[in-house]
């Protein structure tokens, strides 16, 4: 039998449209699995529901082997045993204990020899050295996270949730956070399920994105699939970049890095060590089209390139172009009858190098 | 001033206090997390001692411990004795007397509980019951200990009850407020005056503790 999760749950809600989700995936097709969709759209109770916290009055959800869940035959399993590793949006650190006492909370299974060592391992793994005995207030942020996802590691479970694991902190901190919490996801190469309303987290950490909005499941695919094709205007609206492109950062100067990009060469804000790939994200509306350079602006990036595609989008036209890579520009309809755009016309895409969005990715 | 009466009166105060302990903590767990709708009629029937007359408990505790009542006959067929006019008798009846004193804090406490914590502690694989004891006592500690020590102090002034259900028994029922309202029927008002300012004294040293405890764990957590 294939390692599957198969999940499929309704939940009605007084006030609020009810949840009604479907999503079916492989495991060995994605170890981390992105839940992504605006708030309200439901995410977090697809994930409370996988980690028995929240019960749904119809469905079925099946992890490997076995069924946590399934109302028609009334099974119900409780959170204590599912083997799961679960990490709340405010990380719910313990109070009374130590960070110590927090990631030994669930080994109570274990030796007291195995337990001192499985909380030394996490220590050691989660860059906690030397705060064993502090207590949760007293730490960073980013601390705090480190403490709330070794505690949910620590037992070895089969299947990590992680409800929004970035959003608590300050923005800096978020983007440093994203890289560290990416490579320890592979290291742990531990089944995760991550929910988050944020595009570049959800490039950044999923192998495999399930975007949701009003309660469904609506598209799954890659991340670049799902930014790059979204299966209707509703996934194009949550996604909301259109272009997501792989590079590579070749050089790094006050603050700008050049990526190549198929051989074109872009100026995007950097942060980001020579050589490391990452994924260019450009939205539509941050690309502004010309007729032939006219000469110097303040954009460092302007590409030649050709029309490949046009396509209406309400009162603006989404236009397609080859300029090394595809890269989609809107644009209002006026315009492009004043610019004469059509198909296989020649133009400028002119792009402001703090539009050019760069997020880290895995190779 | 009675030693006698005060060390029933101790007695009394201490094992109804422990006792609501072992039937008061559950009691505070299940008002404080069952979603069962009817719940609200448990939580009424728990406060009831608060508005009661004293008198009124007292003489339906005296009626259903009473010989002639299935748990008084059910009590004399197992121990031999009656319950009525008994100290046994009387700690049941202080023990359903304070129940709201006990219940109440320890449910306010439990409530304040954040239930992230609670969640995440299952799913890290404890029992509920686990997690009672492991998380949500050791979070709860300063209501717990006000539980306790309110029933105590409930228990040290008692009068209605006690001369409802214990009578007046040196030595056995006699507790200290009957013994300050003997005095002053024998016009005995210097005895009285003895036991009324012993009786003041613990009492405020009581709430002392109460309120100064309650104040030092409020500026650690402070309320959301």
């Amino acid at each position: 039998m294939a390692a599957e999760v198969a999940i499929e749950i309704t939940k009605t809600f007084p006030a609020r449209a009810c949840i009604s989700a479907e999503l079916k995936y492989e495991l060995q097709q994605a170890t981390a699995l992105v839940l992504f969709g605006p708030s309200g759209s439901g995410k977090t109770t697809v994930l409370r529901s996988i980690a028995g916290l929240e019960w749904p009055e119809r469905g079925r959800i099946r992890f490997i082997s076995r069924t946590w869940l399934d109302t028609a035959a009334g099974i119900r399993v409780a959170p204590q045993d599912r083997q799961i590793g679960y990490m709340a949006q405010d990380y719910a650190l313990f109070p009374t204990h130590t960070v110590a006492g927090n990631i030994a909370y669930g080994l109570s299974a274990l030796t007291a020899a195995e337990r001192n060592r499985r909380v030394d391992e996490m220590v050691e793994l989660f860059q906690l050295r030397g705060l064993e005995t502090s207590k949760p207030r007293e730490l960073s942020g980013g601390q705090q996270q480190r403490v709330a996802l070794a505690r949910a590691v620590a037992p070895r479970p089969q299947l990590l949730l992680l409800d929004e694991p970035l959003s608590a902190l300050d923005i800096p901190t978020r983007m440093q956070l994203r890289g560290e919490l990416r490579t320890l996801l592979k290291r742990l190469a531990l089944p995760s399920i991550i929910v988050t309303h944020d595009w570049a987290e959800t490039l950044s950490l999923g192998d495999l994105v399930a975007v949701m909005g009003e309660g469904q499941v609506i598209q799954v695919g890659s991340p670049q699939e799902v930014f790059c094709r979204p299966a209707n205007a509703t996934v194009a609206q949550i996604v909301g970049v259109e272009t997501v492109i792989e590079g590579h950062v070749i050089e790094e100067a006050d603050g700008l890095a050049t990526v190549r990009v198929n051989g074109t060469l872009l100026k995007g804000l950097g942060g980001y060590a020579i050589g490391s790939p990452v994924f260019v994200c450009v939205r539509a509306e941050d690309v502004v089209l010309e007729q032939g350079s006219t000469g110097l602006t303040s954009a460092r990036n302007h590409l030649n390139g050709k029309v490949i595609g046009i396509i209406p989008h309400g009162v603006m036209v989404h236009v397609k172009i080859d300029c090394g890579f595809p890269l989609v520009a809107m644009v209002t309809r006026g315009a492009q009858q004043e610019l004469g755009i059509e198909l296989g016309s020649p133009v400028v895409a002119i792009i402001k190098a703090g539009a050019v969005h760069l997020v880290s990715r895995m190779e | 001033m009675s030693w006698t009466a005060i060390w029933v009166t101790f007695k009394l105060a201490s094992l109804t206090s422990m006792a609501l302990l072992v039937i008061g903590l559950p009691i505070a767990y299940w008002l404080t997390f069952s979603k069962w709708r009817w719940k609200f009629l448990v939580e009424s029937i728990v406060a009831l001692p608060l508005v009661l007359p004293p008198t009124v408990l007292g003489f339906y505790i005296l009626v259903a411990i009473g010989p002639h009542s299935p748990i008084g006959r059910l009590y004399t067929d197992i121990v031999g004795q009656t319950l009525p006019f008994s100290f046994q008798g009387l700690l049941v009846a202080s023990i359903l007397y304070s129940l709201p004193f006990a219940v109440q804090p320890f449910a306010t406490a439990f409530d304040q509980v954040d239930r992230n914590l609670i969640e995440a502690s299952w799913t890290l694989g404890l029992s509920k019951a686990k997690t009672f004891f492991k998380l949500i006592i050791p979070l709860s500690t300063a209501g717990v200990i006000t539980g306790a020590v309110l029933s105590f102090a409930h228990t040290l002034g008692e009068f209605g009850v006690v001369l409802m259900v214990g009578g007046n028994i040196e030595g056995v029922t006699r507790t200290v407020s009957i013994d300050i309202y003997d005095d002053v029927q024998a016009l005995n008002y210097s005895a009285a005056a003895n036991t009324a300012l012993f009786l003041l004294v613990v009492s405020y040293a009581v709430l002392l503790f109460i309120y100064a405890m309650n104040r030092k764990v409020w500026a650690v957590w402070p309320q959301k």
